[in-house]
């Protein structure tokens, strides 16, 4: 399983023998940073589109609160930046749906996924296991383009007359098949989703790429017991995505078909408007089926790899191994197949079948466990640690924190009973936005903070780091925990305006607070992205190989390595990453071969 | 923009750079001060920030909840029976997990604590106990079977077949309103085809005239039950999906348009009981949809009176049926010509539309 192979020819055997740090001499501006196929840069172009999408959803955010958080003020600056879609200094309903659906859609997809996984995986995977590139470049590159034509798209249709989709990230039809519906599904929903179809194009380049590399072009030494946990996640989710998007791409293209071509796949019985519909037969619950069988496993999708991140930024900051490696890997594991089986549970009130019903619940408080097992194993590396507290590992900390208290929320909506109180309430939105919107944030920034002089050869502000962790984590709480409360009283997500139901009006000064904190909270994130510009250009600059003392294979690669990260021979490996603080050494780096004396686990 | 509007701008930049500068100074501090030293006054720093956070989270917690417990409904009596079982699993659930997290989030914060780097300790090695792991997957098993064995006992209650004795009534979502229908006093609601709605001819429903069963169903404004009587709702959409939620009964079922569902329920309080136990003169028992319809979502909202039974009889008594709203020359003449080809007409009126039968 040796990689020797060079991925590139010319690229990778130059600088086998070029000791330097990256200009290489056929390589433009074009080719090193626009249609790179250097899988470093690849990776800091995902996550420089997702920094940028991740401000616009944020602001979708920012604008919807303030709706929410003051339904009887008008703001005349509003109406003078967007129009009539803010008539009177006041977001209109339509204005409304549509910013809530477009957040959903580009955080969960373009920010968490494409963002997230095309960041690490791509800078990660060839870095951690040994390989010069990915397996295939020019498909990596591929995928990234892709994204681009994505969010074009995307972001083309929010500058059409009717808007874009408005009918919520999950988009259900008849809503969104009826352009009669409703403005926002009218080209926009089009718009909507070719990009989505684009975009998962994109995943499953990308995809295919990150498993047949974890697969073939690990080092020497590298067996699979070996790999980082964060290459573990990877992998596991490069897996899911592939098994999963291809049926949302399915569920996509039928919709397309009922908007365009007059079937009716997931349309019957319809009368709009007065009008009826010639549609019979079609059954719109058929859609939901195919939406959550992606996702479901999405979610899943987002949260791995964080996981993976999470665990290395943690052991090595906490200078032990990380508790459990086998059994991190094992409920890893369980939990992406269990995510498969899981989908239903996000239609127990529609109607389905009581006994199917029933199935779900028991497999959706199935995948509890290992989500559990995962938490437990945190603790235990913590315990008796010894604990350096640089940004990334203060948002390990968070992320274990939200990842608790959103995972104990999963518990009362997979029980189907509860659901029926809870669903499409302000207790759901509690639930994924802690569970999955925070966590992955927390795990992402862990990421960020942690490989960035990896990245860019210089440290990120550790003050500016600190008053992000800090602030972040209790916006959070402030913005998600009293949500829950919302949802006890039955109140539903997706309304515009509560002042108009007896039961639910109270809740006004509430709003108004966590609208408050969601904009504190926006503006420490535009810190965040200060810090990380200016660093890359003005930050301290990193001096020593491994900043970290760290065990695994990137920090053995020159400071700025070039296209194919090592100048000479791959390392070889000769151990799991995770000897930290073994037989009295602060820690044994993966290519330190293992001496006789040494004690085994 | 007005002068404030740029006034806030200002501040916000301003808050920003003079952060920005301390965070710049702190490194150039870090750097004279030496790196090593530094690091150490920033670790206990954030050390101690982790117990405060928790001290203060959990006061935090303890403080949102007096606040907040009362605007919810879960010191409420629950207004249906099915309601009462969901609150009994919701505090089972709520304890338990309450628990987890409380232990939990400690540990967790108080690791962080106490574990901070210093330079006396050296990190344990540890790398696994596979005594401790079975440990910690057996026990979250055991309670989650618990808390699924309950829940499913009760799902199955919920959902189960209605008692024989309950009242149908039939409840259609459209955007952005809901409509209902009783069955009158044959108790038999009549049949229906999408194509024949016309709601200028008084047929918003697509009740079918040549259905007997038809001729006697009303269609009020508002929804009416008996209390401490079942009543089983057949839900049903025109346009999109909606749903019916019902937070003081503590139940939903989407409104699915091709697919009608059902929910039954017993309701136990009067709404002027409930007046009494809010203690909110305003009290009404709400129908909100609960699922994205469209730009009107959030305004479509029904409302349901719970009386006794004599009050219902009187209520119901006073309605006119639909059958003659939508006849108002002589129903019974054209219920007599046209009734021989009932069974053909919901056919012949699928191939040509309604406009051509009536
Ligand atoms: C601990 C185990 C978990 C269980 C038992 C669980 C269960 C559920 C259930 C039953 C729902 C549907 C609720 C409803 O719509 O009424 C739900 C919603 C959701 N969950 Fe979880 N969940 C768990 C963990 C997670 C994790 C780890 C993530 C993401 C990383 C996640 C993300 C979501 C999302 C995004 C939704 C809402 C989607 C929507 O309706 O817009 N959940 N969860
Ligand atoms: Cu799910
Ligand atoms: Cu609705």
């Amino acid at each position: 399983m040796s990689n020797e192979i060079a991925v590139q020819h010319g690229v990778a055997s130059h600088e086998v023998h070029e000791h330097h740090d990256g200009h290489h001499h056929h390589e433009t501006f074009i080719t090193k940073y626009v249609f790179s196929q250097d899988h470093k840069m690849i990776a800091k172009q995902f996550l420089i589109t997702g920094i940028i999408w991740a401000i616009i959803g944020g602001l979708m955010s920012v604008l919807f609160r303030i709706q929410l958080g003051y339904p009887e003020a008008t703001f005349p600056w509003l109406e003078d930046i967007f129009g009539h879609w803010a008539k009177d200094g006041k977001i209109q309903p339509e204005f409304f749906y549509a910013l809530g659906t477009m957040h959903g859609t580009i955080l969960v997809f373009f920010v968490l996924t494409a963002g997230l996984s095309g960041t690490f995986a791509n800078l990660l995977i060839p870095y951690q296991i040994g390989a010069r590139d990915m397996a295939s470049p020019f498909m990596n590159m591929l995928s990234y383009w892709f994204f681009v034509l994505a969010s074009i798209i995307l972001l083309s249709s929010l500058f059409v007359q009717t808007g874009p989709a408005s009918g919520g990230w999950t988009v259900y039809p008849p809503l969104s098949a009826l352009g009669d519906a409703s403005q926002g599904s009218k080209i926009g929903m089009d718009l909507w989703l070719v990009s989505l179809a684009m975009f998962v194009v994109s995943s499953l380049l990308g995809g295919l790429n990150y498993v047949s590399t974890i697969l073939n072009m690990r080092t020497k030494g590298m067996t699979m017991t070996r790999m980082p946990l964060t290459i573990w996640a990877l992998l596991f989710t490069a897996i899911l995505g592939l098994l999963s998007f291809p049926v949302l791409f399915s569920g996509f293209i039928l919709l397309l078909f009922d908007r365009h071509l007059g079937t009716s796949f997931y349309l019957s019985d319809i009368v709009l408007g007065g009008n009826i519909l010639p549609n019979e037969g079609g059954s719109p619950i058929l859609y939901q089926h195919l939406f959550w069988f992606l996702g479901h496993p999405e979610v899943y999708i987002i949260i791995l790899p964080t996981m993976g991140l999470v665990s290395e930024v943690m052991s090595i900051n906490a200078r032990k191994p990380i508790f459990g490696y086998m059994a991190m890997i094992a409920s890893m594991f369980a939990i992406a197949l269990l995510a498969f089986l899981v989908w239903a549970h996000h239609m127990f009130v529609t109607g389905m079948n009581p006994f199917l019903g029933s199935v779900f619940v028991l497999l959706t408080l199935l995948i509890a466990v290992p989500s559990a097992i995962k938490v437990f194993n945190w603790l235990t590396t913590l315990w008796r640690g010894n604990i350096r507290f640089t940004p990334g590992m203060l948002f390990c900390v968070g992320f274990v924190s939200m990842f608790i208290s959103g995972g104990l929320t999963g518990i009362f909506v997979g029980n189907s009973t509860l659901d029926i109180h809870l669903h499409d309430t302000y207790f759901v939105i509690a639930h994924f936005h802690i569970v999955m919107g925070v966590s992955a944030f927390m795990g992402m920034f862990a990421g960020v903070y942690h490989w960035f002089p990896k990245m860019y050869g210089r440290y990120m502000n550790n003050t500016l780091g600190y008053i992000h962790f800090w602030v972040t984590l209790i916006c959070a709480y402030v913005i998600f925990w009293p949500m829950h409360y919302e949802g006890f009283a039955g109140m539903p997500r997706r309304y515009y305006d509560y002042s108009g139901w007896e039961s639910f009006k109270h809740f006004v000064e509430l709003n108004r607070v966590i609208s408050f904190a969601a904009i504190v909270s926006f503006l420490v994130q535009l810190l965040f992205v200060f810090n990380f510009f200016y660093s890359i250009f003005k930050g301290r600059k990193v001096t020593t190989l491994n900043p970290w003392n760290a065990n695994t294979l990137e920090w053995t690669t020159p400071i700025n390595p070039g296209h194919g990260n090592w100048p000479g021979e791959i390392p070889e490996v000769h151990r799991w990453a995770y000897d930290y603080g073994k037989d009295g050494k602060d820690f044994i780096p993966q290519t330190e071969p293992v001496s006789k004396d040494e004690s085994t686990h | 923009m007005t002068w404030t509007e740029y006034f806030v701008i200002i501040i916000g930049v301003l808050i920003f750079v003079v952060i920005f500068q301390i965070a710049k100074a702190s490194e150039y501090v870090s750097v004279l001060k030496g790196e090593k030293k530094a690091f150490q006054q920033n670790n206990r720093i954030n050390a101690f920030l982790m117990l405060v956070f928790l001290v203060l989270g959990l006061a935090a917690a303890w403080w949102c909840n007096k606040l907040l417990y009362k605007k919810t409904l879960l010191w409420l009596p629950s207004a249906s029976e099915h309601g009462e079982k969901i609150d009994t699993m919701m505090w089972i659930t709520i304890a338990i997990t309450g628990i987890v997290f409380f232990v939990t989030q400690i540990l967790l914060f108080w690791f962080a604590y106490k574990y901070q780097a210093t330079e006396k300790r050296k990190a344990h090695y540890y790398p696994h106990n596979n005594k401790l792991e079975l440990l910690w997957t057996a026990v979250p098993a055991i309670a989650l079977t618990v808390l699924v064995s309950f829940g499913l006992y009760y799902w199955y209650k919920i959902t189960g077949d209605a008692p024989k004795d309950a009242m149908e009534v039939e409840i259609t979502g459209h955007q952005f309103g809901w409509e209902y229908r009783y069955p009158g006093k044959d108790g038999v609601l009549g049949r229906q085809h999408y194509r024949l709605t016309d709601a200028a001819k008084g047929n918003p429903l697509g009740q079918d005239w040549n259905d007997v069963a038809n001729h006697d169903d009303l269609h009020p404004s508002e929804l009416h039950l008996v209390v401490d009587k079942p009543v089983k709702l057949i839900i049903r959409s025109q346009d999109v999906i909606h749903d019916v939620g019902l937070p003081h009964f503590r139940l939903k079922m989407d409104a699915v348009p091709g697919t009608p569902t059902t929910m039954w329920f017993t309701p136990k309080h009067t709404t002027a009981k409930m007046k009494e136990l809010t203690g909110n003169e305003n009290f009404v028992y709400e129908i909100s949809c609960d699922q994205m319809c469209g730009s009107g979502h959030y305004s479509m909202k029904g409302t349901i009176v719970v009386e006794t039974q004599e009050e219902f009889d009187k209520w119901i008594n006073s309605q006119k049926p639909q059958y003659v709203t939508a006849h108002p020359d002589g129903a019974v003449a054209v219920a007599a010509t046209v009734a021989p080809a009932a069974a053909d007409s919901v056919k012949a009126a699928a191939g040509t539309g309604p406009k051509s039968e009536h």
